[in-house]
Protein backbone atom coordinates (compact mmCIF):
# COMPACT_ATOMS: atom_id res chain seq x y z
CA UNK A 1 0.00 0.00 0.00
CA UNK A 2 1.42 2.93 -0.91
CA UNK A 3 0.79 6.46 0.82
CA UNK A 4 -0.22 9.30 -1.41
CA UNK A 5 1.08 12.53 -0.83
CA UNK A 6 -0.91 15.76 -1.61
CA UNK A 7 0.55 17.21 -4.82
CA UNK A 8 0.34 20.06 -7.08
CA UNK A 9 -2.32 18.55 -8.91
CA UNK A 10 -4.38 17.74 -5.95
CA UNK A 11 -3.88 21.14 -4.98
CA UNK A 12 -4.94 23.23 -8.26
CA UNK A 13 -8.11 20.76 -8.30
CA UNK A 14 -9.48 20.94 -5.04
CA UNK A 15 -9.20 24.42 -4.78
CA UNK A 16 -10.86 24.83 -8.39
CA UNK A 17 -13.82 22.82 -6.74
CA UNK A 18 -14.03 24.67 -3.71
CA UNK A 19 -14.29 28.14 -5.74
CA UNK A 20 -17.22 26.24 -7.98
CA UNK A 21 -19.04 25.21 -4.83
CA UNK A 22 -18.74 28.47 -3.12
CA UNK A 23 -19.88 30.43 -5.95
CA UNK A 24 -23.25 28.30 -6.36
CA UNK A 25 -26.31 29.84 -4.61
CA UNK A 26 -27.40 26.82 -1.89
CA UNK A 27 -30.85 26.13 -3.77
CA UNK A 28 -29.02 25.14 -6.89
CA UNK A 29 -26.62 22.96 -5.17
CA UNK A 30 -29.91 21.67 -3.14
CA UNK A 31 -31.51 21.11 -6.58
CA UNK A 32 -28.85 18.95 -8.19
CA UNK A 33 -28.43 16.73 -5.45
CA UNK A 34 -31.90 16.36 -5.87
CA UNK A 35 -31.94 15.30 -9.36
CA UNK A 36 -28.70 13.30 -8.74
CA UNK A 37 -30.82 11.53 -6.05
CA UNK A 38 -34.31 11.03 -8.12
CA UNK A 39 -32.55 10.06 -11.52
CA UNK A 40 -29.27 8.75 -11.12
CA UNK A 41 -29.08 4.82 -9.29
CA UNK A 42 -26.27 4.92 -6.33
CA UNK A 43 -22.93 5.35 -6.74
CA UNK A 44 -20.78 1.94 -5.95
CA UNK A 45 -17.56 2.26 -4.46
CA UNK A 46 -15.49 -0.74 -4.47
CA UNK A 47 -12.31 -1.35 -2.97
CA UNK A 48 -9.95 -2.29 -5.28
CA UNK A 49 -6.46 -4.10 -5.03
CA UNK A 50 -4.46 -3.40 -8.34
CA UNK A 51 -0.81 -4.28 -8.74
CA UNK A 52 0.78 -1.73 -11.40
CA UNK A 53 4.86 -1.80 -11.74
CA UNK A 54 5.13 -4.72 -9.46
CA UNK A 55 3.64 -2.71 -6.38
CA UNK A 56 0.19 -3.82 -4.90
CA UNK A 57 -2.15 -0.82 -4.22
CA UNK A 58 -5.55 -0.67 -2.07
CA UNK A 59 -8.18 1.69 -3.05
CA UNK A 60 -11.44 2.79 -3.13
CA UNK A 61 -12.93 3.84 -6.32
CA UNK A 62 -16.28 4.21 -8.10
CA UNK A 63 -17.54 1.27 -10.07
CA UNK A 64 -17.10 3.90 -13.54
CA UNK A 65 -13.34 4.24 -12.91
CA UNK A 66 -11.17 3.25 -15.77
CA UNK A 67 -7.81 2.14 -15.30
CA UNK A 68 -6.91 5.21 -17.37
CA UNK A 69 -8.45 7.52 -14.78
CA UNK A 70 -7.21 5.17 -11.49
CA UNK A 71 -3.64 5.44 -12.94
CA UNK A 72 -3.50 8.78 -13.37
CA UNK A 73 -5.87 10.57 -10.54
CA UNK A 74 -6.18 7.64 -7.96
CA UNK A 75 -2.62 6.66 -8.06
CA UNK A 76 -0.74 9.35 -9.07
CA UNK A 77 0.60 7.71 -12.22
CA UNK A 78 0.31 10.06 -14.72
CA UNK A 79 2.51 8.91 -17.72
CA UNK A 80 -0.29 7.04 -19.42
CA UNK A 81 -2.27 9.97 -21.20
CA UNK A 82 -5.85 11.07 -22.03
CA UNK A 83 -5.97 11.47 -25.64
CA UNK A 84 -9.42 10.31 -26.97
CA UNK A 85 -10.59 8.59 -24.08
CA UNK A 86 -12.44 6.33 -26.57
CA UNK A 87 -10.21 4.01 -27.70
CA UNK A 88 -9.43 5.85 -30.91
CA UNK A 89 -5.61 7.04 -30.09
CA UNK A 90 -4.17 4.91 -28.39
CA UNK A 91 -2.22 7.18 -26.10
CA UNK A 92 -3.09 5.16 -23.03
CA UNK A 93 -1.68 1.87 -23.71
CA UNK A 94 -0.52 0.19 -20.73
CA UNK A 95 0.26 -3.86 -20.63
CA UNK A 96 -1.62 -5.94 -18.71
CA UNK A 97 0.04 -9.18 -17.56
CA UNK A 98 2.75 -8.31 -20.80
CA UNK A 99 -0.25 -7.69 -23.62
CA UNK A 100 -0.72 -4.24 -24.53
CA UNK A 101 -4.47 -3.03 -24.18
CA UNK A 102 -6.13 0.59 -23.73
CA UNK A 103 -6.63 1.80 -20.29
CA UNK A 104 -9.33 3.90 -21.42
CA UNK A 105 -11.65 0.95 -21.89
CA UNK A 106 -10.74 -0.91 -19.01
CA UNK A 107 -12.82 -0.74 -16.34
CA UNK A 108 -10.56 -0.72 -13.36
CA UNK A 109 -13.14 -3.08 -11.35
CA UNK A 110 -12.01 -5.71 -14.00
CA UNK A 111 -7.99 -5.21 -13.27
CA UNK A 112 -7.58 -6.68 -9.59
CA UNK A 113 -5.66 -10.38 -10.17
CA UNK A 114 -3.68 -9.14 -13.32
CA UNK A 115 -0.44 -7.36 -13.61
CA UNK A 116 -0.30 -3.93 -14.95
CA UNK A 117 2.74 -2.32 -16.23
CA UNK A 118 3.00 1.16 -17.12
CA UNK A 119 4.86 3.36 -19.15
CA UNK A 120 6.85 4.31 -15.45
CA UNK A 121 7.82 0.87 -15.22
CA UNK A 122 9.88 0.85 -18.02
CA UNK A 123 13.13 1.57 -16.85
CA UNK A 124 15.22 -0.64 -14.55
CA UNK A 125 15.88 2.11 -12.15
CA UNK A 126 17.64 5.27 -13.94
CA UNK A 127 18.35 3.18 -17.16
CA UNK A 128 16.29 3.38 -19.49
CA UNK A 129 14.03 0.40 -21.32
CA UNK A 130 15.92 0.04 -24.98
CA UNK A 131 12.78 1.14 -26.59
CA UNK A 132 12.70 4.53 -24.52
CA UNK A 133 16.67 4.95 -25.40
CA UNK A 134 15.54 4.50 -28.95
CA UNK A 135 12.96 6.80 -28.56
CA UNK A 136 15.31 9.45 -27.73
CA UNK A 137 18.06 8.14 -30.48
CA UNK A 138 15.78 7.79 -33.38
CA UNK A 139 13.72 11.07 -32.83
CA UNK A 140 10.45 9.21 -32.09
CA UNK A 141 8.80 12.01 -30.78
CA UNK A 142 7.75 15.80 -30.79
CA UNK A 143 5.13 17.18 -28.64
CA UNK A 144 5.46 13.81 -26.96
CA UNK A 145 2.12 12.88 -25.43
CA UNK A 146 1.23 10.15 -27.48
CA UNK A 147 4.59 8.90 -26.88
CA UNK A 148 4.14 6.85 -23.77
CA UNK A 149 1.41 4.75 -25.13
CA UNK A 150 3.67 5.14 -28.44
CA UNK A 151 6.70 3.37 -26.35
CA UNK A 152 4.08 0.75 -24.68
CA UNK A 153 2.46 -0.29 -27.86
CA UNK A 154 6.07 -0.46 -29.40
CA UNK A 155 7.59 -3.26 -26.82
CA UNK A 156 4.35 -5.48 -27.29
CA UNK A 157 5.02 -4.85 -30.97
CA UNK A 158 8.57 -6.62 -30.87
CA UNK A 159 7.47 -9.01 -28.18
CA UNK A 160 5.17 -9.83 -30.84
CA UNK A 161 7.12 -10.35 -33.44
CA UNK A 162 5.65 -7.89 -35.50
CA UNK A 163 8.62 -6.23 -37.04
CA UNK A 164 9.35 -7.70 -39.78
CA UNK A 165 9.35 -5.25 -42.56
CA UNK A 166 8.66 -1.19 -42.18
CA UNK A 167 4.86 -2.22 -43.62
CA UNK A 168 3.92 -4.70 -40.58
CA UNK A 169 5.66 -2.30 -38.27
CA UNK A 170 3.10 0.11 -39.53
CA UNK A 171 0.14 -2.22 -39.93
CA UNK A 172 1.03 -3.33 -35.97
CA UNK A 173 1.29 0.19 -34.38
CA UNK A 174 -1.76 1.25 -36.13
CA UNK A 175 -3.45 1.76 -32.89
CA UNK A 176 -1.31 4.55 -32.10
CA UNK A 177 -1.54 7.71 -33.71
CA UNK A 178 0.85 10.90 -33.85
CA UNK A 179 -0.57 14.36 -34.61
CA UNK A 180 3.37 15.70 -34.76
CA UNK A 181 4.01 13.03 -37.25
CA UNK A 182 6.76 11.43 -35.96
CA UNK A 183 6.07 8.20 -37.53
CA UNK A 184 9.45 7.68 -39.21
CA UNK A 185 11.22 7.86 -36.28
CA UNK A 186 8.72 5.30 -34.50
CA UNK A 187 9.62 3.03 -37.14
CA UNK A 188 12.99 3.26 -36.39
CA UNK A 189 13.21 3.39 -33.19
CA UNK A 190 11.37 -0.13 -33.22
CA UNK A 191 14.01 -2.04 -35.96
CA UNK A 192 16.42 -0.54 -33.77
CA UNK A 193 15.25 -2.78 -30.75
CA UNK A 194 13.91 -5.85 -33.12
CA UNK A 195 17.44 -5.80 -34.39
CA UNK A 196 19.23 -5.50 -30.61
CA UNK B 1 -20.98 7.80 -17.31
CA UNK B 2 -24.14 6.70 -15.41
CA UNK B 3 -23.41 5.04 -12.19
CA UNK B 4 -24.08 1.16 -11.85
CA UNK B 5 -23.45 -1.75 -9.88
CA UNK B 6 -20.74 -3.89 -10.47
CA UNK B 7 -20.60 -7.59 -9.99
CA UNK B 8 -18.17 -9.88 -11.16
CA UNK B 9 -19.89 -14.03 -11.76
CA UNK B 10 -17.71 -16.94 -11.64
CA UNK B 11 -20.05 -18.98 -14.71
CA UNK B 12 -22.57 -19.15 -16.83
CA UNK B 13 -25.41 -20.06 -14.70
CA UNK B 14 -24.75 -17.48 -11.85
CA UNK B 15 -24.75 -15.33 -15.34
CA UNK B 16 -27.83 -15.93 -15.88
CA UNK B 17 -29.16 -16.08 -12.72
CA UNK B 18 -28.06 -12.65 -11.72
CA UNK B 19 -29.12 -11.13 -15.18
CA UNK B 20 -31.87 -8.71 -14.67
CA UNK B 21 -33.59 -6.55 -17.83
CA UNK B 22 -31.63 -3.22 -16.70
CA UNK B 23 -28.36 -5.32 -16.50
CA UNK B 24 -25.72 -5.42 -19.31
CA UNK B 25 -22.99 -8.26 -19.54
CA UNK B 26 -19.35 -7.02 -19.68
CA UNK B 27 -16.36 -9.16 -21.53
CA UNK B 28 -14.10 -7.38 -23.42
CA UNK B 29 -15.37 -3.70 -22.62
CA UNK B 30 -13.99 -2.17 -25.55
CA UNK B 31 -17.68 -1.46 -27.38
CA UNK B 32 -19.82 -1.37 -24.01
CA UNK B 33 -17.39 1.05 -22.11
CA UNK B 34 -17.19 3.50 -25.44
CA UNK B 35 -21.29 3.46 -25.39
CA UNK B 36 -21.33 4.46 -21.72
CA UNK B 37 -19.33 6.76 -21.86
CA UNK B 38 -21.61 8.72 -24.62
CA UNK B 39 -24.73 7.93 -22.73
CA UNK B 40 -25.97 5.44 -25.18
CA UNK B 41 -25.84 2.51 -23.07
CA UNK B 42 -27.00 3.21 -19.51
CA UNK B 43 -27.03 -0.09 -17.66
CA UNK B 44 -27.73 0.07 -13.91
CA UNK B 45 -25.90 -2.84 -13.18
CA UNK B 46 -22.94 -4.79 -15.15
CA UNK B 47 -21.73 -8.19 -15.32
CA UNK B 48 -18.23 -8.81 -15.44
CA UNK B 49 -18.32 -12.14 -17.49
CA UNK B 50 -14.86 -12.43 -18.26
CA UNK B 51 -14.00 -15.70 -15.73
CA UNK B 52 -17.50 -17.04 -16.31
CA UNK B 53 -17.05 -18.50 -20.06
CA UNK B 54 -15.14 -20.57 -21.94
CA UNK B 55 -12.04 -19.28 -23.56
CA UNK B 56 -10.37 -22.05 -25.17
CA UNK B 57 -10.27 -22.82 -28.75
CA UNK B 58 -10.50 -26.16 -29.63
CA UNK B 59 -11.27 -29.15 -32.20
CA UNK B 60 -14.31 -30.71 -31.95
CA UNK B 61 -15.46 -33.47 -34.00
CA UNK B 62 -15.44 -32.16 -37.52
CA UNK B 63 -15.10 -28.19 -36.80
CA UNK B 64 -13.79 -26.40 -34.33
CA UNK B 65 -15.18 -24.72 -30.65
CA UNK B 66 -14.85 -21.42 -29.82
CA UNK B 67 -14.91 -20.21 -26.07
CA UNK B 68 -17.02 -17.05 -26.00
CA UNK B 69 -14.13 -15.40 -23.97
CA UNK B 70 -11.58 -16.28 -26.24
CA UNK B 71 -9.73 -12.97 -27.13
CA UNK B 72 -9.81 -11.26 -30.75
CA UNK B 73 -5.85 -11.86 -30.77
CA UNK B 74 -5.90 -15.81 -29.53
CA UNK B 75 -8.13 -16.61 -33.05
CA UNK B 76 -4.75 -15.32 -35.27
CA UNK B 77 -2.36 -17.20 -33.15
CA UNK B 78 -4.16 -20.05 -32.63
CA UNK B 79 -2.35 -22.99 -34.88
CA UNK B 80 -5.83 -25.02 -35.91
CA UNK B 81 -7.39 -21.94 -36.45
CA UNK B 82 -4.70 -20.82 -38.95
CA UNK B 83 -4.30 -24.36 -40.67
CA UNK B 84 -7.76 -25.05 -40.83
CA UNK B 85 -9.50 -21.86 -41.09
CA UNK B 86 -7.17 -19.12 -41.94
CA UNK B 87 -10.00 -16.87 -43.60
CA UNK B 88 -10.68 -16.39 -39.85
CA UNK B 89 -7.73 -14.90 -38.85
CA UNK B 90 -7.20 -12.92 -41.71
CA UNK B 91 -10.78 -10.84 -41.30
CA UNK B 92 -9.67 -10.75 -37.60
CA UNK B 93 -6.59 -9.16 -38.48
CA UNK B 94 -7.86 -6.35 -40.41
CA UNK B 95 -10.31 -5.40 -38.04
CA UNK B 96 -9.46 -2.76 -34.96
CA UNK B 97 -5.99 -2.14 -33.46
CA UNK B 98 -3.42 -5.22 -31.66
CA UNK B 99 -4.64 -3.01 -28.28
CA UNK B 100 -8.20 -3.57 -29.31
CA UNK B 101 -7.71 -7.00 -30.31
CA UNK B 102 -6.45 -7.77 -27.15
CA UNK B 103 -9.04 -7.36 -25.19
CA UNK B 104 -12.16 -7.83 -27.26
CA UNK B 105 -13.71 -10.85 -26.94
CA UNK B 106 -14.99 -13.49 -29.54
CA UNK B 107 -18.73 -13.22 -28.25
CA UNK B 108 -18.50 -9.44 -27.46
CA UNK B 109 -17.43 -9.08 -31.37
CA UNK B 110 -20.64 -10.83 -32.35
CA UNK B 111 -22.33 -8.80 -30.35
CA UNK B 112 -21.31 -4.86 -31.13
CA UNK B 113 -23.22 -2.09 -31.63
CA UNK B 114 -23.17 -0.42 -35.31
CA UNK B 115 -20.47 2.08 -35.59
CA UNK B 116 -23.14 4.75 -38.06
CA UNK B 117 -22.37 8.12 -36.96
CA UNK B 118 -25.98 8.99 -36.50
CA UNK B 119 -26.06 5.91 -33.88
CA UNK B 120 -22.88 8.35 -31.64
CA UNK B 121 -24.36 11.55 -31.76
CA UNK B 122 -27.11 11.38 -29.09
CA UNK B 123 -28.76 15.08 -30.50
CA UNK B 124 -29.87 13.11 -33.48
CA UNK B 125 -32.64 10.58 -34.42
CA UNK B 126 -31.94 7.10 -34.47
CA UNK B 127 -34.15 4.15 -34.54
CA UNK B 128 -31.41 1.96 -33.15
CA UNK B 129 -30.87 4.04 -30.18
CA UNK B 130 -33.74 4.99 -29.41
CA UNK B 131 -36.66 3.29 -31.01
CA UNK B 132 -39.24 5.45 -33.17
CA UNK B 133 -37.21 8.56 -33.34
CA UNK B 134 -35.92 8.65 -36.82
CA UNK B 135 -33.48 7.67 -38.98
CA UNK B 136 -30.77 10.49 -39.24
CA UNK B 137 -28.56 8.93 -41.65
CA UNK B 138 -31.26 8.21 -44.08
CA UNK B 139 -30.93 11.66 -46.75
CA UNK B 140 -28.08 12.49 -44.25
CA UNK B 141 -24.32 12.17 -44.40
CA UNK B 142 -24.54 8.90 -45.85
CA UNK B 143 -21.21 7.41 -47.21
CA UNK B 144 -21.32 5.09 -44.39
CA UNK B 145 -24.59 3.71 -44.68
CA UNK B 146 -25.93 0.42 -45.97
CA UNK B 147 -26.04 -0.38 -49.86
CA UNK B 148 -28.46 -3.46 -49.51
CA UNK B 149 -31.00 -4.81 -47.02
CA UNK B 150 -32.07 -1.95 -45.69
CA UNK B 151 -35.40 0.00 -44.97
CA UNK B 152 -36.33 4.03 -44.05
CA UNK B 153 -35.92 2.48 -40.13
CA UNK B 154 -32.38 1.98 -40.50
CA UNK B 155 -29.61 2.33 -42.45
CA UNK B 156 -26.62 1.30 -40.57
CA UNK B 157 -24.31 -1.70 -41.22
CA UNK B 158 -22.18 -4.20 -39.29
CA UNK B 159 -19.15 -3.20 -38.18
CA UNK B 160 -17.24 -6.67 -37.56
CA UNK B 161 -14.62 -8.16 -39.51
CA UNK B 162 -14.39 -11.88 -37.86
CA UNK B 163 -18.47 -12.07 -38.53
CA UNK B 164 -17.87 -11.32 -41.95
CA UNK B 165 -15.74 -14.52 -41.76
CA UNK B 166 -17.78 -16.37 -39.54
CA UNK B 167 -20.43 -15.80 -41.93
CA UNK B 168 -18.83 -17.09 -45.03
CA UNK B 169 -18.20 -20.39 -43.22
CA UNK B 170 -21.61 -21.44 -42.00
CA UNK B 171 -20.53 -20.46 -38.47
CA UNK B 172 -22.83 -21.50 -35.63
CA UNK B 173 -23.42 -19.69 -32.36
CA UNK B 174 -24.11 -21.71 -29.45
CA UNK B 175 -26.30 -19.64 -26.64
CA UNK B 176 -27.62 -20.23 -23.18
CA UNK B 177 -31.10 -18.96 -22.37
CA UNK B 178 -31.99 -17.66 -19.11
CA UNK B 179 -33.52 -21.24 -18.11
CA UNK B 180 -29.95 -22.25 -18.71
CA UNK B 181 -31.07 -24.77 -22.07
CA UNK B 182 -28.08 -24.48 -24.30
CA UNK B 183 -29.30 -23.85 -28.20
CA UNK B 184 -27.54 -23.61 -31.33
CA UNK B 185 -28.27 -20.28 -34.25
CA UNK B 186 -27.42 -20.61 -37.27
CA UNK B 187 -24.58 -17.35 -37.92
CA UNK B 188 -26.81 -16.01 -40.49
CA UNK B 189 -30.02 -16.41 -38.31
CA UNK B 190 -27.57 -14.27 -35.63
CA UNK B 191 -27.65 -11.11 -37.31
CA UNK B 192 -30.49 -9.58 -38.31
CA UNK B 193 -32.36 -6.69 -40.78
CA UNK B 194 -33.18 -3.58 -39.48
CA UNK B 195 -36.95 -4.87 -40.33
CA UNK B 196 -39.63 -3.13 -37.95
CA UNK B 197 -37.66 -3.28 -35.18
CA UNK B 198 -33.90 -1.61 -36.00
CA UNK B 199 -32.92 -1.04 -32.03
CA UNK B 200 -32.28 -4.92 -31.99
CA UNK B 201 -29.38 -6.15 -33.93
CA UNK B 202 -29.60 -10.13 -33.41
CA UNK B 203 -31.80 -12.56 -32.37
CA UNK B 204 -29.69 -13.82 -29.50
CA UNK B 205 -33.19 -13.84 -27.17
CA UNK B 206 -33.26 -11.62 -24.36
CA UNK B 207 -30.80 -12.32 -21.31
CA UNK B 208 -29.22 -15.26 -22.97
CA UNK B 209 -25.47 -15.85 -23.70
CA UNK B 210 -23.52 -16.12 -26.00
CA UNK B 211 -20.84 -19.01 -24.74
CA UNK B 212 -19.13 -20.72 -28.12
CA UNK B 213 -18.79 -20.37 -31.60
CA UNK B 214 -18.58 -23.47 -33.97
CA UNK B 215 -17.43 -23.30 -37.21
CA UNK B 216 -17.65 -26.57 -39.22
CA UNK B 217 -14.88 -28.06 -41.29
CA UNK B 218 -14.71 -27.08 -44.81
CA UNK B 219 -12.46 -27.33 -47.51
CA UNK B 220 -11.42 -23.41 -48.20
CA UNK B 221 -8.08 -23.54 -45.83
CA UNK B 222 -5.95 -22.67 -49.26
CA UNK B 223 -7.88 -20.84 -51.54
CA UNK B 224 -9.04 -17.79 -49.70
CA UNK B 225 -9.23 -13.63 -49.05
CA UNK B 226 -10.09 -10.78 -47.04
CA UNK B 227 -10.26 -7.51 -48.93
CA UNK B 228 -11.15 -4.93 -47.06
CA UNK B 229 -11.17 -1.17 -48.18
CA UNK B 230 -11.33 2.08 -45.81
CA UNK B 231 -10.77 5.46 -45.82
CA UNK B 232 -7.00 4.46 -44.45
CA UNK B 233 -4.62 1.40 -44.77
CA UNK B 234 -5.42 0.15 -41.10
CA UNK B 235 -7.29 0.69 -37.69
CA UNK B 236 -10.66 2.08 -39.66
CA UNK B 237 -14.22 0.45 -40.41
CA UNK B 238 -15.00 -1.02 -43.61
CA UNK B 239 -16.15 1.24 -47.05
CA UNK B 240 -16.79 -2.20 -48.13
CA UNK B 241 -15.17 -5.62 -47.42
CA UNK B 242 -14.92 -9.66 -49.24
CA UNK B 243 -13.90 -12.81 -47.46
CA UNK B 244 -14.00 -14.53 -50.21
CA UNK B 245 -13.09 -18.98 -50.32
CA UNK B 246 -12.66 -21.30 -53.49
CA UNK B 247 -12.45 -25.03 -53.04
CA UNK B 248 -10.56 -26.08 -56.32
CA UNK B 249 -10.72 -29.13 -58.00
CA UNK B 250 -8.70 -29.98 -61.28
CA UNK B 251 -8.51 -26.69 -62.03
CA UNK B 252 -12.47 -26.26 -61.52
CA UNK B 253 -14.15 -24.03 -58.84
CA UNK B 254 -15.97 -26.93 -56.92
CA UNK B 255 -17.65 -24.60 -54.44
CA UNK B 256 -17.19 -20.94 -53.45
CA UNK B 257 -17.96 -18.71 -50.93
CA UNK B 258 -18.57 -14.68 -50.83
CA UNK B 259 -19.44 -12.37 -48.22
CA UNK B 260 -19.31 -8.79 -47.48
CA UNK B 261 -19.30 -6.48 -44.32
CA UNK B 262 -20.01 -2.80 -44.70
CA UNK B 263 -22.67 -2.73 -47.23
CA UNK B 264 -26.10 -4.30 -44.55
CA UNK B 265 -27.15 -4.74 -41.60
CA UNK B 266 -25.88 -8.18 -41.28
CA UNK B 267 -22.73 -9.61 -42.59
CA UNK B 268 -24.29 -10.51 -46.05
CA UNK B 269 -23.56 -13.32 -48.25
CA UNK B 270 -23.38 -13.34 -52.27
CA UNK B 271 -25.28 -16.83 -52.69
CA UNK B 272 -25.85 -16.32 -56.35
CA UNK B 273 -22.39 -15.42 -57.14
CA UNK B 274 -21.60 -18.39 -55.35
CA UNK B 275 -23.76 -20.56 -56.89
CA UNK B 276 -22.70 -19.02 -60.44
CA UNK B 277 -18.88 -19.89 -60.10
CA UNK B 278 -19.75 -23.55 -58.97
CA UNK B 279 -18.25 -25.44 -61.65
CA UNK B 280 -16.43 -22.79 -63.47
CA UNK B 281 -12.79 -22.48 -64.29
CA UNK B 282 -11.01 -19.35 -62.87
CA UNK B 283 -10.68 -16.51 -64.87
CA UNK B 284 -10.54 -12.81 -64.77
CA UNK B 285 -14.07 -13.14 -67.27
CA UNK B 286 -15.89 -15.50 -64.87
CA UNK B 287 -14.62 -13.23 -61.16
CA UNK B 288 -16.28 -10.16 -63.16
CA UNK B 289 -18.95 -11.59 -63.86
CA UNK B 290 -19.65 -12.82 -60.32
CA UNK B 291 -19.14 -9.05 -59.25
CA UNK B 292 -21.30 -8.29 -61.19
CA UNK B 293 -23.82 -10.99 -60.33
CA UNK B 294 -22.81 -9.35 -56.47
CA UNK B 295 -23.16 -5.70 -57.28
CA UNK B 296 -27.13 -6.20 -59.42
CA UNK B 297 -29.05 -6.51 -56.42
CA UNK B 298 -27.63 -3.76 -54.21
CA UNK B 299 -29.16 -0.07 -54.24
CA UNK B 300 -27.70 2.39 -52.93
CA UNK B 301 -28.67 5.48 -51.34
CA UNK B 302 -27.77 9.07 -52.58
CA UNK B 303 -24.70 9.52 -50.67
CA UNK B 304 -23.07 6.27 -51.16
CA UNK B 305 -23.34 5.43 -54.71
CA UNK B 306 -19.33 4.83 -54.85
CA UNK B 307 -19.70 2.12 -52.63
CA UNK B 308 -21.14 -0.36 -55.78
CA UNK B 309 -18.20 0.15 -58.11
CA UNK B 310 -15.87 -0.23 -55.43
CA UNK B 311 -17.34 -3.53 -54.15
CA UNK B 312 -17.60 -4.79 -58.27
CA UNK B 313 -13.79 -3.95 -57.39
CA UNK B 314 -13.07 -5.62 -54.45
CA UNK B 315 -15.13 -8.95 -55.45
CA UNK B 316 -13.07 -8.96 -58.44
CA UNK B 317 -9.49 -8.46 -56.63
CA UNK B 318 -10.53 -11.36 -53.59
CA UNK B 319 -11.54 -13.90 -56.07
CA UNK B 320 -8.19 -13.31 -57.84
CA UNK B 321 -6.22 -13.18 -54.54
CA UNK B 322 -7.65 -16.51 -53.26
CA UNK B 323 -5.81 -17.76 -56.37
CA UNK B 324 -2.47 -16.82 -54.86
CA UNK B 325 -0.83 -19.32 -52.83
CA UNK B 326 -0.27 -17.55 -49.47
Amino acid sequence: MTKQHYSRRFFLKSSAAFTALAALPAGVKAFYVDVENVVLPPRQMLPLKIKVNRQEYEVQADSRTTLLDLLRENLGLTGSKKGCDHGQCGACTVHINGERVLSCLTLAAMVPGQEVTTIEGLADGDKLHPMQQAFIECDGFQCGYCTPGQIMSAVACVKEGRTGSVEEIKEFMSGNLCRCGAYNGIVQSIQKVAAL
Amino acid sequence: MRPFAFQKVNNAAEALKSKKAEAQFIAGGTNLVDLMKKHIAQPEALLDVSAALPKDIAVSGKGILIGAMARNTDLTLNKDILARYPLVARAVLAGASPQIRNMASVGGNLLQRTRCPYFYDVSTPCNKRKPDSGCGALNGAERMSAIVGYNEKCVAVHPSDLCVALAALDAEVKIMTPDKKEKTIPFLQFHKLPEATPWKDNTLPENALITQVYIPENPFHQHFAYLKLRDRTSYAFALVSVAAALHLENGKIKAARLASGGVAHKPWRWYEAEEFLKGKTPSEAVFAEAAERVVKGTKPLAGNAFKVPMLKGAVETALQNCLTPL
